[in-house]
């Protein structure tokens, strides 16, 4: 195997309750440098509640949660604020889009980059030049960040107003805003069609290849799935059921029975 | 255009038949004859008419906006792109400072009196519109930090006798602390929850400053206030009226300044983000802890610093000046107004605290025409009257490299 890739991302044995139910049961998985992993498995596997333990948005019972950056040391994502995590390196975007309806597109992912900036209350009222070159840096990098996911024609439109696609599209741009390493994608492809999933297939390939992100992804659209990401991760009731290659994960009977139900004797 | 005649008319009918026994039998007990005064029905009917058809025509006009901007179609008024015009906006604001400068001059101390209270609502209600406007947070209670400013004023001034223009920024930097003191307790809560707290908050401010005897003076207030001085020189009534609304002026500016250079930057950026949506907020990396008591500080900080200056301005205080009806109208600036909209604020303070001002012969009607006036502007202009702004920006040198990608 060829395991000299660096790890990113370790979760091990992580389980989550929510009383007495049981979302995320011991699930391990690792993302390395340059990969595309993928997520997949039925409806309320527990795939989302997955990326929330891992972004801080809940705080997992159980299990360790590693991130080991690239040339630092490594963190314990536990009960870590999602803003720490985000700025730790770890962007992610949402199953039902969560843009910022009111603000244009380009202030929408002007906000991802408000992790990396730091001007504060009172420069931000003195506006010296150190805080009008940075602010200048923003834009630019942001509407760097729009032309490559092809939406710098949308700039200065109110992000609700653009077409769902486009709004997908622009959910990548802002956490790719971040300047994160990982990114974790929540159903990209939910909700488009088949045009707009090709797109997303070379916007996703161009994000690991040319910006050097890994991607983790759920995702419920087979064919890019398939196509994609390797290793893929399946899921069923909270627990993993098959890791591997997109031809093992074909072949293994587990995952086609999660899908398509037990095979029974006519 | 007839269907909606033709409804109005069904309408009018209706009150005419509803309002029937009311406005045109009158039964004179004395003399024991029904009076029949058939002229109230038809004012009814009339008026009843052309309101409703009024009510419609504004409806079917607003759908049709509605299915304009569906299809993509411009839908700023024409006020709006006046408003983007940046060439006009200098000429309107330099016409209006001028307008300002000259006022107290043209017009007598009443006129000035009545103004300063109006640019005092002024910077309330940009100071409100920080919290609310912009980070999206409900603050039912917000003019206790415009008298916890009032009280640092009279207070400073009664115990070590501190002049007016040390007070001001002491007076907003106790908003600032109270403002802390009101977001930690609320970082958790949102919507109505949020809501309630600082109406309590208020509530609570008012009560204690009207038992704390000790402190407060309780309801009887603190009197004989320092008026502002002026190099030292002791001013007539006249001359520190209009020396106050220069002060007011010189106020209302630097608030304009200050809350749309926030507004612009990093940190207003992350007040909006969190109004339209916390949770994306926070997962881009934005600490809520922090942008949200920022949010409350920087929007008490005004109403402080205004505080002072109201103080200076009656000489007297008491708490029955920090009730919640003047939340309530300060609030009621921000939404007519238009939230986050800095210019939509200035008028609708202008116009909330100015046409009861020379209106006073309806003054009876004045809630009647407030509520009126708030549930019309919610159903046909919901974003107030000047809707916010969007904020375009130059990438310069960058149009030219697209087409490498």
């Amino acid at each position: 195997m060829a395991d000299k890739k660096h790890k990113l991302l370790e979760v091990k044995g992580l389980t989550m309750d929510f009383g007495g139910l049981r979302a995320v049961d011991s699930v391990s998985l690792e993302v390395h440098e340059g990969e595309i992993a993928a997520l997949i498995g039925p409806n309320g596997a527990g795939k989302t509640t997955f990326f929330n333990c891992v972004t801080g948005i809940y705080n997992p019972t159980k299990g360790d949660i590693l991130l080991h950056p690239k040339g630092l040391e490594t963190r314990r994502l536990n009960g870590l604020k999602p803003n720490k995590v985000t700025e730790m390196g770890l962007a992610r975007t949402f199953q039902n889009i969560r843009l910022f309806p009111d603000m244009t597109v380009l202030e929408n992912v002007m906000i991802g980059r408000h992790c990396r900036t730091k001007a504060g209350i009172f420069r931000a009222i003195l506006r010296d030049k150190g805080v009008r070159e940075e602010e200048q840096l923003i834009v630019e990098s942001s509407y760097q960040l729009l032309e490559k996911v092809g939406l710098e024609d949308f700039a200065n439109e109110f992000s609700k107003n653009l077409p769902y696609g486009a709004q997908r599209r622009l959910e990548i741009a802002r956490a790719m805003a971040t300047d994160p390493f990982l990114l974790l994608l929540d159903e990209p492809a939910a909700g488009m069609n088949p045009q707009e999933t090709a797109d997303l297939d070379q916007l996703i390939r161009k994000i690991s290849e040319e910006e050097k992100i890994a991607i983790l992804l759920i995702e419920h659209d087979m064919k890019l799935v398939m196509h994609i990401s390797n290793p893929i991760y399946v899921m069923e009731y909270g627990k993993k059921i098959a890791e591997g290659s997109p031809q093992e994960i074909k072949d293994n009977p587990k995952v086609v029975e999660a899908y398509l139900g037990e095979e029974t004797d006519a | 255009m007839l269907q909606n005649l033709k409804q109005s008319l069904i309408v009018s009918l209706w009150f005419v038949f509803l309002t029937f026994p009311l406005m045109v039998i009158r039964v004179n007990t004395m003399d024991q004859v029904v009076v029949w005064r058939w002229m109230n029905m038809l004012w009814v009917a009339l008026a009843s008419f052309i309101l409703s058809y009024l009510w419609r025509y504004m409806l079917t006009r607003q759908q049709m906006r509605k299915a304009v901007a569906e299809e993509g179609g411009e839908t700023r008024s024409k006020l709006q792109l006046l408003l983007e015009d940046m060439s006009f906006r200098y000429k309107a604001m330099g016409v209006l400072l001028l307008a300002a400068l000259i006022f107290p001059q043209v017009f007598d101390t009443y006129q000035s009196t009545i103004m300063i209270s109006a640019l005092i609502y002024v910077v309330l209600g940009l100071g409100l519109n920080i919290s609310v406007g912009l980070a999206g947070l409900l603050d039912l209670g917000y003019v206790a930090f415009f008298g916890v400013g009032a009280y640092s004023y009279a207070l400073l001034n009664h115990h070590f006798d501190l002049g007016f223009w040390i007070t001001l920024p002491i007076g907003g930097i106790i908003g600032c602390l109270f403002g802390v003191v009101l977001g930690f307790p609320i970082l958790r809560l949102r919507g109505d929850y949020l809501a309630i707290v600082t109406l309590g908050f208020g509530m609570i401010f008012k009560v204690v400053m009207e038992n704390w005897s000790s402190l407060s003076f309780g309801p009887s207030g603190i009197a004989n206030i320092d008026k502002p001085s002026f190099f030292g020189m002791d001013l007539s009534l006249a001359d520190s009226t209009i020396y106050i609304y220069y002060i007011m002026i010189a106020l209302v500016i630097f608030t304009i300044l200050v809350t749309n250079r926030l507004k612009n930057s990093r940190i207003g950026r992350a007040w909006i983000a969190m109004r339209e949506d916390e949770i994306a907020c926070v997962a881009m990396g934005i600490d809520m802890a922090r942008t949200k008591l920022s949010a409350y500080a920087l929007g008490a900080f005004w109403a402080g610093m205004v505080g002072v200056l109201f103080a200076s301005k009656t000489t007297f205080i008491n708490p029955a000046s920090f009730t919640f009806m003047e939340s309530a109208i300060i609030l009621s600036i921000v939404v007519l107004g238009g939230m986050g909209s800095i210019l939509g604020v200035i008028l609708g303070a202008f116009i909330l605290i100015l046409l009861p001002e020379y209106m006073r012969a309806f003054s009876e009607y004045r809630m009647l025409a407030f509520g009126a006036a708030m549930v019309i502007m919610m159903i046909f202009r919901p974003q107030g009257i000047i809707s916010n702004l969007r904020q375009t920006y130059q990438y310069k040198g960058l149009k030219g490299k697209t087409n490498n990608g």
